[in-house]
């Protein structure tokens, strides 16, 4: 085996560990994410009503997420968790303060105003666009 | 046992973003798109409905939730409404979260400075 081969095998073997590495940290951390979530959504069951609760919990991540974006340091963590921090709700408030925030010298109209959903916008238009479709089949469907 | 649920639900959503964007070509927007349409068909086969019971908070914090909620709304109004209800009732359930997050977004924008 020479040199080269070796070194191949070697690369090739640290990506995969570089790999697997990364999506436990994104499992751990999004799973810690709905831990926190859960604990404030059970302290705040004493105030608020359950339905309440839950939206209250949601908004409390999109203050955060958006918080930490603003400071710099929702992208340092997000390098590390990966998907850890976009597949929850916290990706849909930093894509939009993130492209905000990026925009922001082309001014207020045509930079903050409309390209505030260059990134969340997919997400809307597929999620709209699915829910219209699959409604109205499962609508259809019960009408049968 | 919600919270043993609930970490290893919304754990394994993000899990298999992961493992999407490690292993395709997919980016973050495709990934998210994907699990938004994903959550939609869940709420259609009255599953989702039930993993929130168990999991809690876990289900409802991965964008999945978001086509669930999108869908579920639009359902429970075309329930009262008729058919014109998918169309009037789609946001009734999200509304507070988008419009949180344009006005969190907003103001992000204005008091903090750009980073490269």
């Amino acid at each position: 085996m020479n040199q080269r081969e070796l070194h191949e095998i070697s690369s090739r073997h640290r990506v995969n560990e570089h790999k697997s590495k990364k999506a436990l940290m994104a499992f751990v951390s999004a799973g810690m994410l709905a831990v926190i979530g859960q604990l404030f959504n059970d302290w705040l069951l004493n105030y608020f009503s359950k339905e309440n609760a839950g939206i209250l919990t949601i908004l409390f991540f999109i203050f955060m997420a958006a918080l930490l974006t603003g400071m710099g340091i929702y992208d340092r963590l997000a390098r590390y968790a990966g998907a850890g921090l976009f597949i929850p709700i916290t990706g849909f408030s930093n894509s939009l303060s993130s492209s905000a925030l990026e925009c922001k010298r082309e001014g207020l109209i045509y930079g903050i105003g409309s390209n505030m959903f260059k990134l969340a916008g997919s997400v809307i238009t597929y999620g709209i666009v699915s829910a219209i479709v699959f409604s109205f089949i499962t609508y259809w469907v019960r009408m049968l | 046992m919600t919270y043993l649920y609930g970490f290893l639900f919304c754990g394994g959503c993000a899990l298999a973003g992961q493992l999407i964007y490690d292993h395709t070509r997919l980016t973050p927007g495709h990934i998210t798109s994907l699990f938004v349409v994903i959550g939609s068909l869940l709420e259609c086969l009255n599953i989702y409905d039930f993993l929130i019971s168990v999991c809690g908070i876990g289900a409802t914090m991965p964008i999945l939730s978001f086509g669930h909620s999108l869908t579920h709304a639009s359902l429970s109004a075309a329930q009262n409404d008729g058919w014109i209800g998918i169309l009037t009732g789609v946001f009734d359930k999200t509304a507070s979260g988008i419009s949180f997050a344009i006005f969190m977004a907003f103001w992000v924008a204005i008091f903090f400075k750009a980073r490269d």
